[in-house]
């Protein structure tokens, strides 16, 4: 592990030691540390347990964006075969942002779109952070009005900061792409499954979010705005962005309970970013399933669903 | 029905918080400095007489120039939870919510009407700016689906002025839900093959431009009106340069091909009228046979269903005793300049 979340400090230090006492073992033939470094071993976990037992809000927020959580690329390399990324919106550019194509989920052949937000210094700034512009929204558009003509099932994968505030992509009309694509994915025949892997942002995940079915996985999160962006309008302080993370009501929990989410993804204890595989494998299964019962379903009602799906959005409160 | 509470209370309010400041008869124009006179600028359509500066127009005040002779039925719009989150801040929203209703006399941000604009029906949703900087939550979302299943009924045209900072961050997720909940809307015309145009006003930003305001069949918007989705200070602080000027206003939209027109408020009817019977395959409309907005015909003014019928497919059948009630509601609207 090498990236503790500022919560996580105290686990960290624990872990630390026992790996510094055997560090020392080895070095050291006749040192046997072994009891101790398996009590504190003992000690992590359950600190570990405790921690991760009940995150507030603005815990999850930080596990959401934690750097190691499998993004998109790392579900797409793991679930999916014969990925073929289809580039471009035919028009300006090709959104690094927003990655997608062909791809087969078992035998499925099925479309697979998603943001990228990139693992380290060169990627992220391939990917912008996961910020879109309207050409990353445009491919989407173009993707699952493609997946829609062949009858194939579309997965989206949500994990965006929010669209990116710049002077380009207001130019480019930010907003009616992302209008646009919320239109799209409203309009879709297709079975159309969206997973929140870590962040959902706003409108930007919005764009590619408006699914049959949403899922979140356990400490992912989706706002209306981020908490800081949250704390600095209604608070004046940014920093009292963990008031404004409990006040929206951001967590996956939260979100099932308004009907926003409609299933919860456990995460292996500690986090999508403590067991990557495991977490990937578990979406996996869930995505096979969620196919499998919108499979059943005609075009007419899986279209007629969705849209009946947001429009009684809001009748249940918390 | 308590259309006491409803509708009348308001008015109330608003008559009261107009008294409150008889003093207030004059305007200073914010772009130029000229003070002119509330009258004026009420005739003028809030447009600044010098400098041809826009300000801000209640939703009531549009939709008295908007419709003949400023007579148009309030489409009931369905009631939403109060404070679904229990948000608060360093207010209770529902006190936020108290305080700009007693400041508009409205109950949310969203007005919706329904009535004839040179003879053509439509059905026109305003937004109001001054609840809570117009923003998108529940009861906005509530009343454009029901002023698109209004319009799709009577089979006309939705006009939609935009006005608003965005979503409305009180009702968290459930506000940023009104983005697909507004796009049904959208495609419930679209399919019916009806027109949908929106006229965005100063400021329509956010998850309002990226919904139901930037989905019309036609786009227009108002002179120098602040247009875009991320705020001007954030994208400033992202890219760490000054952003041009005009920057995210009317002009610089149209000049990048995402808007259709920018039209003086003064001559938008017109243009509204003309591109509602063109879409509707409407012969020309008349020119004066329309009844002045300052003196209804008496027999006009009584017209209009009680607002509870509006929603009615068969509005028809209103007893009269309602019909006097509630119908005075939108004859008091045409005295909005008194
Ligand atoms: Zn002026």
């Amino acid at each position: 592990m090498s990236n503790y979340l500022e919560f996580e400090k105290p686990l960290a230090d624990i872990e630390g030691k026992a790996e510094e006492l055997r560090a020392l073992a080895r070095a050291n033939e006749e040192m046997d540390v072994e009891e101790e470094a398996a009590a504190l071993d003992k000690k992590a976990a359950d600190m570990l347990a405790e921690l991760y037992k009940s995150l507030t809000p603005w815990r999850k927020c930080q596990v959401a964006r934690h750097p190691d959580r499998p993004h998109c690329k790392d579900y797409i390399e793991a679930l999916f075969t014969e990925f073929t990324p289809l580039a471009g919106d035919r028009n300006f550019a090709d959104d690094h942002a927003i990655m997608g194509g062909l791809a087969r989920l078992g035998d499925t052949p099925v479309m697979v779109i998603g943001h990228e937000k990139g693992h380290d210094t060169k990627s992220r700034i391939e990917r912008n952070f996961g910020m879109a512009r309207p050409e990353g929204y445009r491919k989407a558009i173009r993707l699952m009005d493609l997946a829609d003509r062949f009858g194939l099932p579309i997965i989206t994968l949500v994990d965006t900061p929010g669209a990116y505030p710049g002077k380009g992509a207001e130019e480019r009309g930010q907003s009616e792409a992302i209008a646009r694509s919320t239109e799209k994915c409203l309009n879709v025949k297709v079975p159309l499954v969206s997973v929140i892997i870590g962040e959902g942002g706003s409108g930007g995940a919005v764009g590619i979010a408006t699914g049959n079915k949403v899922l979140m996985l356990e400490h992912s999160i989706y706002s209306v705005i981020s908490p800081e962006g949250c704390a600095s309008i209604l608070w004046k302080d940014a920093e009292k962005m963990r008031e404004a993370a409990e006040a929206l009501r951001l967590t996956a929990q939260d979100l099932h309970k308004l009907g926003v989410c409609d299933e919860i993804i456990a995460e292996p204890l500690g986090g999508a970013h403590r067991d990557r595989a495991g977490t990937i494998e578990r979406v996996g299964k869930a995505l096979q399933e969620q196919l499998r019962v919108l499979g059943k379903k005609s075009p007419e009602e899986l279209r007629k669903e969705r849209r009946q799906k947001y429009l009684d959005m809001g009748k249940k409160g918390l | 029905m308590n259309w006491i509470t409803n509708y009348v209370r308001p008015r109330i309010n608003s008559l009261f918080s107009r008294r409150e400041v008889p003093e207030n008869l004059w305007t200073k124009c914010p772009e130029c400095g000229t003070m002119l006179f509330h009258r004026e600028l009420a005739d003028n359509l809030q447009v600044c007489t010098n400098c041809d500066h826009h300000l801000p127009i209640s939703p009531r005040e549009r939709f008295d120039a908007l419709f003949d002779g400023g007579i148009y039925v309030e489409v009931k719009v369905p009631e939403v939870l109060a404070d679904p989150l229990n948000f608060r801040d360093q207010k209770k929203y529902p006190d936020r919510m108290k305080a700009a209703v007693k400041k508009t006399g409205e109950k949310d941000a969203m007005l919706v009407g329904e009535g004839e604009m040179a003879g053509t029906d439509i059905v026109a949703a305003a937004q109001n700016f001054a609840f809570m900087g117009g923003s998108m939550g529940m009861y906005v979302g509530n009343a454009i689906i029901a002023a698109a299943e209004r319009a799709v009924e009577k089979r006309c045209p939705l006009i939609l002025f935009s006005a608003a900072g965005g979503a409305r961050m009180q009702e968290g997720i459930l506000s940023l839900m009104q983005m697909p909940r507004t796009t049904v809307a959208v495609q419930m015309l679209k399919e019916a093959g009806l027109p949908y145009i929106v006229v965005l006003t100063h400021p329509t930003t956010g998850g309002v431009t990226a919904s139901y305001a930037m989905l019309g069949d036609i786009q227009i918007a108002e002179p120098n009106a602040l247009i875009g989705f991320a705020g001007t200070r954030v994208i400033e602080q992202t890219i760490r340069e000054k952003l041009p000027e005009g920057f995210q206003r009317s002009e610089y939209l149209l000049d990048h091909g995402m808007l259709d027109r920018v039209t003086d408020r003064r001559k938008l009817r017109d243009e509204l009228v003309a591109i509602c019977r063109m879409l509707m395959k409407q012969p020309p409309a008349v020119a004066g046979t329309l009844p002045t907005p300052e003196e209804p015909p008496a027999a006009e003014a009584g017209e209009p269903e009680a607002p509870e019928a509006a929603a009615d497919p068969a509005p028809q059948a209103a007893p009269a005793e309602a019909e006097t009630a509630a119908g005075s509601e939108p004859d008091a609207g045409s005295k909005a300049k008194p």
